[in-house]
């Protein structure tokens, strides 16, 4: 909302050392919001003035262009008196007209400097200005034409143009819907300077005689009381369709940032910002039959405004004659009965209308507008005759027009709101000790009408204030009058946490855990498509297909929400080598999900809590979510340098993060052969703990490490997160280890290359009983000495007993145990 | 080795005169101090003090002279072979010591050869400045609260005081799930987990919520699909604003140093009433001399959030007692937040996962 600083002064006298920042940062403390103040003509220096052009002479050009070589009477501002020749590029003007000209030495916004140049042949000496060029909006459609009346050539035109006026622009929250009104603002800038009695000295705009209603004007039926209470027609007779706009109206309009069209469409919108009312002239000549509210029937159409033709829908409150719809109620008129240049006689709609049926339809329709804006948000009731009589005022006095006699006013205006409450509850609520005299005087600074009985307050709430209907938003309104900036600092002291939960000390754990492996944390969105999956190589059935799609993506390339990490996680990791990262390993955390298919959410009422079993159909419709973390290895894992070469991803490597992790989570893993996308099927584990699987690891297909623009060998693991941190043991028992000398025995088992090393292992942990300590694989061989299709694997096995010393002979039992079990399980025969 | 004999004259014994005993020593000690490195000194002690040395070969001789004899002859060689080991000893260690004073500067390396073999790791600054809020507020005794970040629409919009006309459900533009008849969003604010800790809860309720949002914004410097918010709840009896405004101002002097505090202007939000917008004290200028200011603008203050107090419709609906208790929220977004704090020009840094990025913020922020 803009407002010009001289039009708010208009009704309120404010102190006169006041300067607008003062201004601003009062109402800004009071909840209007500065955004920007604004300067008409700021960037501008040198002669600027008024011209009148001489003569006009079209040039066509070469390049297809027409350009006006004219002569323009600039007075004495050129200090010879002769006219002076300008080439202009615009044609919305003729010999005679006042125009803006900025000579030679000029500057315009932008610090473009004007200086006389050679241009199509001419020496063009300055410039015809546009709205555009001298910064007063975006209006290109061409140079300004001045009013007649305007002043004599030569004269500067700040004057004329009402440069050096300020004009505020503020942030308007959606509860202060009065401010978007130069009445409301006024009010609040008259409420800045309450000092606890009074505020600066206020005239209401709308302390205005109407006439009252005599059922002669033109006829109005409301069918929807609801939708609109409360309709105010007059009409004004014999207008002059093509009376200029007051300059006056003109400026303030352009300055509230609404473009001048004719003199009857600016009437009524300089009213709506001047009251806050929205205001619609229809042209009575197109009117049939009277006017009558109601909604929509089924398959009803209507050409708006804007000329779009707009299915309605029966829930769309319509303006109607005999002809159908003739209008949008409260958010846009119809072409049909529009005000045209021929119009002389005008019917003029001052209407309530209810604010969510104005909202609902807005938001089908996608046409929000300045008078929708207002009515969504709440707009003074009582309005509509007075808006109505400043309305037909204006059309008399600019426009040459009749007021008809007639005067329509159809149903009543809705009756204020009554709220009561503790009277010391602004006192408890903020914080400041607000005596109960004070809470009254600044309600009554609001306009409300306040008693106070006992210990409760009644305040009758201002028409102007549809947004105050609960008693705390009174608590808002005194404090806002005493000051936020009163409201003490005090700490409450009663909070007695636990810490964090254990989940959340472990997600802390996890991501220490994988940065300390030398990981790096990425963040990605989880926004899908089926080309993600497509590149991850997943089947048409996986059930990762399956995701959360998403009505309203922002781009159809990712219309879904993700089932799993990968997608981001891989990009990531391409994004990186692409930037020549010579290697990353990247993890991230990202909440994956799928959908329930429990059908909708409910929705319930907010007067009271659901019920638990409410609760639960809440709980049982949402997609089903959980943590699933990802790391992924690509390129160089260890540099080269003086130490000799780099080491590059293995498959292990994605196998060794999710092992370390377990083993910080004191979690036991075992890994099982899988083949799983988007996994190479030879290089792929499963990570099992007891019968649940937690997640995949190993090295990536090829065609995958392709489709993410990752080297070949790039490796990747998932983890359930959730899964695992649930399984996760509470606390861990204190180890016990044995400080007896350890025994050490190394085998050497040659086993069919079928034979994984992990059942090899598990065979000899079985066989070697409990003086076992630890086995660990240490070489694998494979070669001509050992035979074809055949492997050797070199385990160190340690013993050690808990008690005592291990007697001679006992460590070699033990090994010939467990190599017999080896032999037994895997067909191991010990090398020689 | 001869066995004693009673005709022998010890003093024709020839190694075990004086004069050759203390030559044969002599010539050890001689020997032993010009042994320049440890391997002569080792065949030095070959030589004077091994089996074949003259005083060792001499030592056999004694058990050959008669008893009277032995004695004297056996003090003699013992104090001459105990003169060579201290000698030797001593030897040893000067030229061990001298050994290891020369490997040690043998051995010098270039220490300014590079040493990043492995690259190190690190976490996200979004994790690790969602934990520094999280500890701050559980510093005070506060808990952190989480929900799904896919949500029921009657818990982010409804239950907030957010009916469905409401006109600020369209300033946030929302991610609906398909088909939007299932009433699910993508929750566009934490404030759904505090609806449900209020809902599973009974009062006192102190609770922070970090956590992921998004909202339909066009990704650019400063928008972006998804974000990150940090609202917190208090419930209590006798909760005011007072309460608010002293929480804010030890979060923002625990986030951005001593002597940063807030101020509130009023504001609107429907989850609150009263509501403010929570600004902070700029803590690069700290509102002196603003002009230059390149973190507030000019402002000397630094828009932080939204707070206020919970609207009673809300503590309705979510089941708490409005009458016997009040409540604080606030909200602010940790995205921008860390982009003020570090100096972020573009929020996309955040989301590109480029590890040049993330690793200068090491493993906490
Ligand atoms: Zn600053």
């Amino acid at each position: 909302m803009k407002a010009p600083v001289s039009w708010i002064k208009e009704y309120v006298d404010l102190p006169a050392d006041v300067t607008t920042e003062a201004l601003t940062d009062r109402l800004t403390m009071l909840g209007l919001k500065l955004e920007a103040i604004e300067t008409a003509g700021a960037g501008i220096e040198g002669p600027l003035v008024v011209g009148r052009v001489l003569s006009k002479e079209p040039e066509p050009q070469k390049n297809g262009k027409t350009i006006n070589w004219c002569s323009v009477d600039v007075g004495d501002a050129n200090g010879t008196g002769e006219p002076q020749g300008i080439v202009c590029g615009a044609h919305n003007f003729a010999p005679g007209d006042k125009v803006v000209v900025i000579l030679p030495g000029g500057v315009l916004p932008g610090n473009f400097e004007i200086s006389a140049r050679k241009t199509y042949g001419h020496l063009s000496a300055g410039m015809i200005c546009s709205a555009r060029e001298l910064g007063l909006g975006e209006d290109h459609d061409g140079i300004i034409v001045l009013p007649a009346d305007a002043p004599e050539p030569g004269t500067d035109a700040r004057g004329v143009l009402g440069f050096g006026e300020e004009i505020i622009e503020f942030e308007i929250n959606p509860d202060r819907a009065y401010a978007l009104s130069l009445r409301g603002v006024a009010r609040e800038a008259a409420l800045a300077f309450f000092d606890g009695h009074r505020g600066a000295p206020f005239r209401d705009p709308a302390q205005l005689d109407y006439p009252q209603a005599d059922g002669a004007g033109h006829p109005v039926v409301l069918q929807d009381a609801d939708g609109c209470p409360y309709f105010v027609a007059r009409t004004v007779t014999g207008f002059y369709p093509s009376a200029p706009t007051p300059a006056f109206i003109k400026e303030r309009l352009e300055a509230v940032g609404v473009r001048s069209i004719s003199l009857a469409v600016d009437v009524t919108n300089y009213v709506m910002f001047e009251l806050g009312q929205p205001i619609h002239a229809y042209d009575r000549a197109k009117l049939q039959g009277p006017i009558v509210v109601r909604r929509a029937q089924e398959g009803e159409k209507l050409t708006t405004l804007d000329d779009v033709v707009r299915e309605l829908s029966p829930e769309d409150l319509l303006i109607t004659d005999d002809s159908g719809p003739i209008g949008l109620a409260g958010v846009m008129g119809g072409a049909s009965t529009e005000i045209s240049a021929a119009t002389t006689d005008i019917v003029v709609e001052a209407a309530h209308f209810e604010p969510t049926s104005v909202f609902r339809t807005q938001r089908r329709h996608k046409l929000p507008s300045e008078a929708s804006k207002r009515f969504e948000r709440g707009v003074d009731p009582l309005l509509p005759p007075v808006a109505a009589q400043r309305v037909v005022e204006l059309l008399v006095e600019h426009g040459g027009g009749t007021a008809d006699t007639g005067v329509t006013v159809a149903g009543a205006p809705p009756r204020p709101g009554e709220i009561t409450m503790p009277v010391d509850l602004p006192a408890r609520i903020s914080g400041i000790d607000i005596d109960d005299a004070t809470t009254v005087a600044d309600l009554e600074a609001i306009g409300c009408r306040v008693t106070v009985t006992g210990g409760t307050l009644t305040a009758q709430v201002p028409t102007y204030r549809p947004d105050l209907t609960d008693p705390y938003d009174l608590v808002e309104e005194v404090v806002r009058i005493v000051g936020y900036d009163k409201v003490p600092s005090i700490l409450p002291r009663r909070a007695t946490g636990r810490g964090l939960t254990r989940e959340q000390r472990l997600r802390r754990r996890v991501g220490r855990v994988l940065a300390g492996a030398g990981a790096i944390e990425v963040v990605s969105f989880p926004f899908v498509s089926d080309a993600s999956f497509d590149q991850l190589g997943l089947p048409a059935d996986d059930p990762r297909r399956n995701t959360v799609g998403l009505a309203n993506p922002l781009s159809a390339e990712a219309p879904a929400y993700t089932t799993t990490v990968l997608p981001g996680l891989l990009e990531a990791a391409g994004r990186n080598l692409g930037r020549g990262a010579p290697g990353v390993a990247l993890f991230e955390t990202q909440i994956v999900a799928m959908p329930a298919g429990n059908g909708p959410a409910p929705i319930y009422g907010v007067d009271r809590r659901p019920t638990g079993e409410e609760l639960d159909a809440l709980e049982h419709a949402i997609p089903t979510q959980w943590a699933e973390l990802g790391v992924v290895l690509a390129g160089e894992q260890e540099r080269g340098g003086w130490w000799g070469e780099a080491r590059t991803t293995g498959w292990d490597d994605a196998i060794a993060a999710v092992r370390r992790l377990a083993d910080d989570l004191a979690v036991e893993v075992t890994v099982e052969s899988a083949a799983v996308m988007p996994w190479h099927p030879g290089r792929c584990a499963r990570i099992v703990s007891g019968d649940l699987t937690l997640g995949f690891a190993g090295e990536l297909h090829p065609t995958v490490c392709r489709a993410f623009g990752l080297p070949e060998r790039s490796a990747a693991a998932v983890v359930d997160l959730d899964t695992l941190m649930r399984i996760a043991p509470d606390a861990v028992p204190g180890p016990e280890f044995s400080t007896y000398p350890v025994a050490k025995e190394d085998v050497a088992l040659v086993v069919d290359e079928s034979v994984t090393a992990g059942a090899v292992e598990s065979a000899l942990r079985e066989g070697a009983g409990p003086l076992l300590e630890s086995v660990r694989l240490f070489d694998v061989y494979a070669g001509a000495q050992i035979g074809e299709g055949r492997k050797s694997l070199a385990f160190a096995l340690r013993f050690r007993a808990p008690d005592r010393t291990l007697a001679e002979g006992e460590a070699g039992a033990a090994r010939d145990a467990a190599v017999a079990r080896a032999a037994e399980l895997t067909g191991a025969v010990q090398r020689a | 080795m001869s066995g004693p004999n009673t005709d022998y004259d010890p003093v024709e014994v020839t190694p075990l005169k004086a004069e050759e005993v203390e030559a044969a020593r002599d010539a050890a000690l001689t020997a032993i101090a010009g042994a320049q490195d440890l391997d002569e000194l080792k065949a030095v002690r070959l030589e004077h003090a091994g089996d074949r040395s003259p005083l060792a070969l001499a030592n056999r001789e004694i058990g050959a002279l008669p008893p009277q004899a032995r004695k004297e002859a056996g003090q003699r060689i013992g104090q001459a072979r105990g003169a060579v080991n201290k000698a030797l000893a001593e030897r040893q260690a000067v030229l061990e010591a001298e050994h290891e004073a020369r490997m040690l500067v043998e051995e010098a390396v270039d220490v300014t050869l590079p040493v990043d073999r492995r690259p190190g790791g690190a976490r996200h600054p979004i994790t690790t400045g969602s934990e520094l809020i999280a500890d701050i507020f559980v510093g005070m005794g506060w808990e952190v609260a989480e929900g799904p970040v896919i949500e029921a629409e009657w818990l982010n919009f409804d239950a907030l005081n957010l009916g469905p006309d409401h006109p600020a459900r369209t300033m946030q533009d929302t991610f609906w799930t398909e088909p939007a008849e299932d009433h699910l969003v993508l929750r566009t604010h934490t404030s759904p987990v505090q609806a449900r800790t209020m809902l599973t809860r009974t009062p006192p309720i102190y609770v922070v919520c970090p956590g992921r949002v998004f909202r339909t914004d066009e990704y650019d410097a400063t928008h972006s699909p998804m974000f990150h918010q940090v609202e917190g709840l208090a419930i209590d009896e006798g909760i005011t604003m007072g309460h608010l405004k002293g929480t804010l101002d030890h979060f923002a002097s625990a986030m951005f140093g001593e002597g940063i505090t807030t101020r509130f202007r009023p504001s609107y939000f429907p989850f609150t009433e009263p509501s403010a917008e929570v600004d902070l004290v700029c803590f690069v200028c700290r509102g002196v001399d603003s002009e230059e200011c390149r973190t507030c603008r000019g402002e000397g203050w630094i828009e932080w959030g939204g707070c206020g107090i919970v609207n009673p419709r809300v503590l309705r609906a979510c089941g708490v007692d409005s009458e016997r208790y009040s409540g604080f929220a606030f909200g602010m977004g940790i995205d921008r937040t860390l982009m003020f704090r570090h100096g972020l020009e573009d929020l996309r840094t955040l989301f590109e996962g480029d590890v040049r990025f993330t690793t200068a913020f090491g493993s906490e922020l």
